[in-house]
């Protein structure tokens, strides 16, 4: 983290994507995922479409030259349908990318919007055969009596072709809008979650899925909380979470019964009912919950803070950044433009030292929970020169507003960084603005 | 940074908001925004986590109410002359209903996506 005796300085690497201010609706970037090793890195945007980019390897004669992403696969992965019996528009909007670990040469990702989750296989091709008996190399048929010897075809090389193809289509498995998707760690299954309910799927059979928690009241104006993410753990293919509206986590054991309506550990942290407010619920309403890599704790995010939750105790977190508190005084502003209900998402560092999130004006926080550290920086293109170094930047809550400072009624609520995502090994970091797509590195790598 | 930021309040940020009501003790600056949200709609209900909020997220994207609703205008239609063209096709009250013919078919994008240009 940049600071004194900080070892950590980040740079611009690259950024993806229109310079332009008018920003079409289709180019909102709504998902960013890197994959298992960091070689590949996805964006989901409101269009419907997916972009993958590939790490090129690096230079090892030129070490100045850092491994840069660049365009590997590109396609349309959902479209706009319009559902007649239910009067519903369904948004082509991908909400999350999931990708499956490398099994063989193809690499597989899972992309989901509202209603239907796609399995994408996504292959390359360097060769194509050459010398068939039948066929001229143009495709005709040969005069099968001009034929008199039979060779073999070769493989020849040829230009890299990326081919997307989607291999599974599991739909009509939701009747609300599908906010999560996380593929278990047994590589066969994976669940789906929207606002109600969560189902398990195998991720080979696409004509039935189980129902693993249904919090829908039999009467829908008992209706008091909503799903809001969903994870299974990272290690143990019997365990998930699932976050509600209402700020609470809950964790189910799917070997204690087929439905998990009964949660094994319910995590909570008490609040003080001396300072609820209009907005206390809308802002404890959870939008993001992710394990840590090493499956012991577990992140939260809220409107204002990240949180840190040990698995073993439920009854608080063992951690709580706050990422703009200055914001709790301009509540009603933020009500009243909707931005109130942005839901910003959360991520770990490789080896958990160190979460990040996003914010308001194109800031986004990074918190070094070891050295209590955190910074806040800035994705913009004013700070987009090869490699250089990101400056801290300071939001002045109030009083006099020091030089380099930036008041919080200058702020631009439309700046808003709601996707990020750290490299699984390397201090490489995708960070996702309305329509850019930016990517840092740490300059001692 | 850790810890629990309810009372933080400090005097300039009671300057902030002009609408908040001089009071004798310190008031959390989330309850001043209360207030405010409260003198500027007076009828706003005092539950706003609960039914109403979560069902208007549930119905995202919803056209119609129900299908009683979609036949309710169909036949209403059938009665009177026939309405010309609504003038905005978004615009879903009343008589205004549009018909499945009416619904901008909605293609996806021909452009690829700028991020891989």
């Amino acid at each position: 983290i940049n600071g004194p005796g900080g070892d950590m300085q980040w740079c611009f690497s690259q950024v993806k994507g229109a310079i332009d201010d008018d920003v079409a609706e289709a180019d909102i970037i709504s998902t960013v995922e890197f994959n298992h090793t960091g070689e590949l890195l996805a964006t989901g945007d409101k269009g419907g479409r997916v972009v993958i980019f590939q790490q090129e390897i690096e230079n090892k004669s030129q070490p100045q030259f850092r491994s840069e992403y660049n365009v590997y696969s590109t396609f349309q992965s959902h479209e706009p349908e319009f559902d007649y019996l239910k009067s519903l528009e369904i948004e082509e909007k991908i909400n999350k990318i999931r990708w499956l670990p490398q099994k063989n040469a193809a690499q597989f990702l899972l992309s989901t919007n509202d209603k239907t989750i796609k399995l994408w296989k996504i292959s390359e091709r360097d060769k194509r055969p050459e010398g068939y008996n039948l066929k001229e190399e143009d495709g005709r048929y040969k005069d099968p009596n001009t034929i008199t010897s039979l060779r073999v075809p070769v493989l020849i090389p040829m230009d890299l072709m990326v081919e997307a193809s989607p291999r599974r289509v599991f739909a009509n498995a939701h009747t609300y809008h599908i906010n999560s998707i996380s593929v278990n760690s047994d590589n066969e299954t994976y669940l789906s979650a929207d606002d109600l309910r969560i189902n398990l799927w195998h991720l080979e059979i696409t004509d039935r899925s189980f129902n693993i928690v249904d919090i829908k009241p039999a009467n829908m104006e008992e209706l008091t909380e909503v799903i809001t993410a969903a994870e299974f753990h990272p290690h143990q293919c019997n365990t998930f979470v699932y976050s509600s509206s209402k700020g609470t986590i809950r964790l189910c054991d799917m070997r204690a019964s087929a439905l998990c309506d009964k949660h094994s550990k319910l995590f909570e942290e008490p609040e003080d009912p001396s300072n609820r407010s209009f907005f206390s619920e809308i802002i404890s309403s959870i939008s993001d919950v992710k394990f840590s890599h090493n499956g012991r704790y577990m992140m939260t995010r809220d409107y204002l803070s990240v949180k840190i939750w040990d698995l073993n105790m439920e009854n608080r977190p063992v951690e709580t950044y706050q990422v703009h508190e200055y914001l709790r005084s301009k509540l009603c502003s933020l009500y009243e433009n909707d931005c109130i209900f942005d839901k910003f998402e959360c991520c770990w560092n490789g080896n958990d030292s160190v979460v990040m999130t996003g914010s308001y004006n194109n800031f986004f926080r990074m918190f070094d929970r070891g050295h209590r550290r955190d910074v806040t920086l800035e994705a913009s293109r004013e700070n987009s020169k090869p490699m250089q170094v990101l400056k801290p930047r300071k939001v002045c809550a109030g009083g006099k507003r020091k030089k380099d400072e930036i008041s919080v009624d200058s702020l631009d609520f439309n700046k808003k960084i709601l996707h990020t995502a750290w490299h699984p090994q390397d201090n490489i970091i995708a960070v996702a603005t309305t329509n850019n797509l930016y990517i840092f590195q740490d300059k001692v790598n | 940074m850790s810890g629990d930021n309810e009372d933080t309040q400090t005097a300039d940020e009671t300057t902030l908001d002009e609408k908040a009501p001089v009071q004798d003790k310190v008031i959390s600056p989330e309850k001043a925004e209360e207030a405010k949200l409260k003198a500027r709609y007076p009828n706003l209900g005092n539950k706003p986590g609960g039914s109403d909020l979560l069902r208007k997220r549930l119905q995202k994207g919803q056209k119609y109410f129900d299908s009683g609703d979609y036949n309710m205008a169909k036949a209403k239609i059938k009665n009177k002359q026939l309405p010309t063209a609504a003038p905005e096709k978004t615009e879903i009250t009343g008589d205004h209903i549009p018909t499945p013919q009416d619904l901008p078919q909605r293609k996806p994008s021909l452009v690829a996506s700028k991020l891989a240009g």
